[in-house]
């Protein structure tokens, strides 16, 4: 399909025109997948939260609510926007993007089937860290601009979660690429062929997913390490000044944000687009579905946490990171580097 | 076309720069500098260097300037502005800054930049076999004493935090 676009645009087009074109074209339909995919899983936040606490949730608009959010949206887009008096306005502007800009940039590099990739860069894994650090930039900007005492506390406590969890994040990804001996995403995937790394790795897989999901959780600021935002003690913390779009840019990017953490899992640790035992191996346009699948399960078990446990206080949660997380990783790398070296890893 | 970005690259840089050093917030000096150095980071996905790019994305972007901003956070109120140097002072800095600029753009003219042919991107594993050979070529005791220096660093600043205590 892509070719047939690229020659139809090539017929009446110069080649520069062309290419320059095929970005835009490729951009768009990022951001599309971006809104979408933004606005459905507010809905299904809100379904699943209903569920868990034995309420209906919204199914009023549209089929079982379907059009619910697209209510919102709406109303979002049409809502006056306000801000503080003396805030930066500059850098009170500018901090949305940040945070949106950041999160549509590492929605670009996943394998969602083995053609729909936009960008398959040779250090797939260590970009998406890379991009995820500049993220945070747009909470610190956010909350410390906005000129409020509650912000300003919600800012602080998202940079030092956000700058402690990225160790794990970081060091759990690092212990599967000690399987799959490539930063590629594109290869990752290709030596999933031979059963899924969070089967192949056996015990440390297990352990650096585990870690890696916690520490995703965390990253996301998202309950039970909600302290950002925690609604009892900050009103709504780093984002309390914002309203209207800015708002819910703030807000698709966590959603976004938790599709993205998931994503990540699904393509690191449970073979991305491939399928179960190879039986869709004959129809490669199925990827689609078996990734949207994986990840939507791991959204699913993302929102399960934030139902299930209570939020946790500053101190607990570094002391969960700095005297838990991180020796349990760095004494998983060196098993996995064991397993892999004594060649004990499963192949299907 | 990769010209054009070139240039808007560099046109934004060192407006950035320039930018960064004229604000008279701090914070908007600190994030007039993180567009400098993702402007930076840029350049080295165009020459195709994908690694350096997000090392100076990780490192600067997301490590030093997130330290800055953390800084700023702590001592400076919203509604400070820096207070304008003595014009003494501008003139030396203008003279140093100029004396800096004169021997980088001696240097640059006068080194004779061989072009390279190949178009392959460096991979991670070179980079990885190179810090880690100790042949010829090989960067291996650097990357110690780095680590050395590191471990030191680290160490001091928990003996600083934990002050008198030990």
């Amino acid at each position: 399909m892509t070719k047939s676009i690229h020659q139809w645009l090539l017929s009446f087009m110069s080649e520069t025109a062309t290419s320059i074109t095929e970005m835009v074209l490729i951009a768009l339909v990022y951001l599309a997948i971006f809104a979408v995919a933004g606005l459905y899983l507010v809905l299904l936040e809100r379904r699943v939260a209903a569920w868990f606490q034995l309420r209906i949730g919204p199914n009023r608009v549209g089929f079982q609510g379907l059009l619910q959010t697209m209510a919102d949206a709406l109303k979002l887009v049409s809502k006056e926007l306000t801000g503080t008096d003396r805030a930066d306005k500059f850098l009170y502007n500018l901090a949305p993007y940040f945070v949106i800009i950041s999160a549509l940039m590492a929605l670009s590099v996943f394998p969602f089937t083995q053609e729909l990739q936009a960008f398959d860069i040779n250090i797939g894994i260590f970009f998406l860290i890379a991009i995820s650090s500049i993220g945070v930039i747009g909470i610190l900007l956010g909350g410390w601009s906005s000129n409020n005492k509650f912000s300003l506390i919600g800012a602080m406590r998202s940079g030092v979660q956000t700058i402690s969890y990225e160790l794990s994040v970081g060091l759990s990804l690092l212990t599967m690429i000690l399987l799959t001996g490539s930063l590629q995403l594109s290869e990752i995937v290709e030596v999933q062929k031979n059963g899924w790394l969070i089967v192949q790795g056996h015990i440390p897989a297990i352990i650096a997913f585990m870690i890696y999901m916690i520490a995703g959780t965390a990253e996301t600021n998202r309950a039970p390490f909600d302290m950002v935002e925690a609604e009892s003690e900050l009103g709504a913390g780093f984002h309390t000044e914002y309203s209207g779009m800015k708002f819910a840019y703030f807000f698709l990017a966590e959603f976004i944000n938790m599709f993205i953490i998931s994503a990540i899992a699904t393509t690191v640790f449970f073979g991305a687009w491939l399928s179960p035992f190879g039986i869709t191996e004959s129809i490669p346009w199925l990827g689609v579905f078996w990734f949207l699948g994986k990840t939507l399960l791991l959204v699913l078990l993302m929102m399960w946490f934030r139902w299930t446990f209570p939020r946790l206080r500053v101190d607990q949660l570094l002391t969960l990171e700095w005297k838990y997380l991180l020796p349990i990783n760095l004494v998983n790398i060196v098993l996995m580097a064991l397993i892999v070296w004594l060649n004990l890893t499963i192949q299907l | 076309m990769e010209k054009y970005i070139f240039y808007i690259l560099a046109f934004s840089m060192i407006a950035f720069a320039i930018a960064a050093v004229n604000s008279r917030k701090m914070m908007r000096s600190v994030i007039y500098l993180l567009f400098v150095l993702v402007g930076i980071a840029g350049i080295f996905f165009l020459i195709d260097y994908n690694f350096l790019a997000a090392i100076q994305l990780t490192v600067y972007g997301g490590g030093v300037i997130v330290l800055m901003i953390f800084s700023v956070l702590l001592v400076h109120h919203i509604e400070l502005e820096l207070t304008l140097a003595k014009t003494s002072k501008r003139i030396i800095a203008a003279i140093v800054s100029a004396i800096g600029i004169g021997v980088f753009l001696q240097i640059i003219y006068t080194y004779d930049f061989p072009v390279v042919e190949n178009y392959k991107t460096t991979s991670t594993a070179d980079i990885g076999e190179k810090l880690l050979s100790y042949g010829d070529g090989g960067f291996v005791l650097p990357f110690e004493v780095i680590s050395v220096l590191l471990l030191a660093a680290m160490i001091g600043a928990i003996v600083i935090a934990k002050g008198k205590k030990i």
